[in-house]
C-alpha cells in the first residue's frame, strides 16, 4: 500500500516522453471541448447576425458590473493556478497546497457571484421557459439570446464545478504528499483544464455583456 | 531535457496576469464609447490577445513541442470551419434567391 508507483509506466522511454503524451491527450480532449462550446458560439453568430438590435437589447439586461467583476475573479484564479503548477514543479507542498486552496476559493466566488446573477435575472422575470416576459419589441428573439445565455454560461458553469471538484481532488493529493517534483502530471493536466474553462469565459463575457453598452 | 527550463517564470505569469486585467479594463472601457460596428471588432480582438497569453504562457504552449503546437492550433482551425461555414450558407442565402428561414 505505502510502497511508491512506478514513475514512469512501462509503455514509455523516460519521463519526458510520458509527459508528453499525458499532455498530448488533455490537448486532445480540450480540442472535443472547444468543438463543444464551438457549437454555442456558432449558433450565438447566427442569431446575433440575423436580429442584431434583439441581441443588443437583451444584452442591455444583464449586470455588467458583476459580469465584469466575475472575469477579473476568474483571470485571477488562473494566476493562481499558474503558481500552483510552478509550486509542483518545484515540488514545493505547502505552497502547491495553498495555490489550489486559492484557486478553487475565487472558483467558488465566481460561481456566487454568477448565482446572485441568476437570482436577479429571475426576479426581472429574464429565465426563459419559467417566467420570461417582456414588453419589448422582438420579444421572441429577446428570449433567444436568454435561451443561449442560460445555456453558454450554465454550462461554463458546469464546467467550473467540475474543475472545483478536480482541484479539491489535487488538495487531497498533495496533503497525501502523494505529489512530488517529479510526478506532478495531474497539476499539469487540471491546470491546462482550468485555464481553458478561463479562456471559454473571456469569450463569453464581451459577446453575451458588452454588445452595446453605448446607450 | 531539463524539466525546469520548460516551464514560465513566476514573474512571467505576474507580466501575463497584470496584462490580462489590463486588457479586460480595456475591452470594458471600449464597450462605452461608440466606435460604430468596430466596438465588436475591438471586443474580439481584445479576447483573442487575452485567449492568445493564456495559451502561450499559462497553457505552457510557448514552451512545448511542435506537436503540442499543432493539437492547439487544431481546435481552432476546426472552428472556424464550422463557424466559417455555417455563416457562408445561411448570409448568402439570400442572395442566391432561395427563400429566407
Amino acid at each position: 500500500m505505502l510502497e511508491p508507483q512506478p514513475i514512469v509506466a512501462h509503455q514509455f522511454d523516460d519521463l519526458a516522453q510520458q509527459r508528453e503524451a499525458d499532455h498530448l491527450g488533455m490537448w486532445l480532449f480540450l480540442v472535443t471541448e472547444v468543438m463543444f462550446f464551438g457549437v454555442l458560439f456558432t449558433a450565438y453568430t447566427l442569431y446575433r447576425a440575423t436580429s442584431p438590435h434583439a441581441f443588443a437589447a437583451a444584452s442591455r439586461h444583464l449586470n455588467v458590473t458583476l459580469g465584469t467583476i466575475n472575469t477579473a475573479v476568474l483571470l485571477c484564479s488562473s494566476l493562481s493556478m499558474a503558481f500552483a503548477v510552478h509550486a509542483a514543479e518545484q515540488g514545493h507542498r505547502r505552497r502547491l497546497m495553498q495555490c489550489l486552496l486559492l484557486t478553487a476559493g475565487l472558483g467558488l466566488l465566481f460561481l456566487g457571484i454568477k448565482a446572485v446573477e441568476y437570482y436577479e435575472e429571475y426576479r426581472e422575470q429574464l429565465v426563459p421557459a419559467l417566467n420570461f416576459t417582456t414588453g419589448e419589441p422582438h420579444a421572441d428573439k429577446i428570449q433567444l439570446f436568454f435561451v443561449l445565455y442560460f445555456t453558454m454560461t450554465g454550462l461554463h458553469a458546469l464546467h467550473l464545478t467540475i474543475g472545483i471538484g478536480l482541484v479539491t481532488l489535487l488538495l487531497i493529493l498533495a496533503w497525501r504528499g502523494r505529489l512530488t517534483d517529479e510526478h506532478h502530471i495531474p497539476v499539469d493536466l487540471i491546470g491546462l483544464y482550468w485555464h481553458f474553462v478561463d479562456i471559454v469565459w473571456v469569450f463569453v463575457y464581451p459577446l453575451l455583456y458588452l454588445i452595446d453598452r453605448r446607450h | 531535457m531539463n524539466e525546469k527550463l520548460r516551464s514560465a517564470s513566476p514573474r512571467t505569469y505576474i507580466t501575463v496576469w497584470a496584462t490580462l486585467m489590463l486588457l479586460l479594463l480595456l475591452t470594458f472601457g471600449t464597450a462605452y464609447v461608440n466606435l460604430g460596428p468596430f466596438n465588436t471588432v475591438v471586443a474580439l480582438v481584445i479576447a483573442l490577445v487575452k485567449a492568445l497569453l493564456i495559451i502561450l504562457f499559462f497553457m505552457h504552449v510557448r514552451y512545448s513541442s511542435r506537436l503540442t503546437w499543432i493539437f492547439a492550433g487544431a481546435g481552432f482551425i476546426w472552428l472556424i470551419i464550422m463557424l466559417g461555414l455555417t455563416m457562408n450558407d445561411y448570409l448568402t442565402r439570400n442572395l442566391a434567391g432561395f427563400p429566407g428561414w
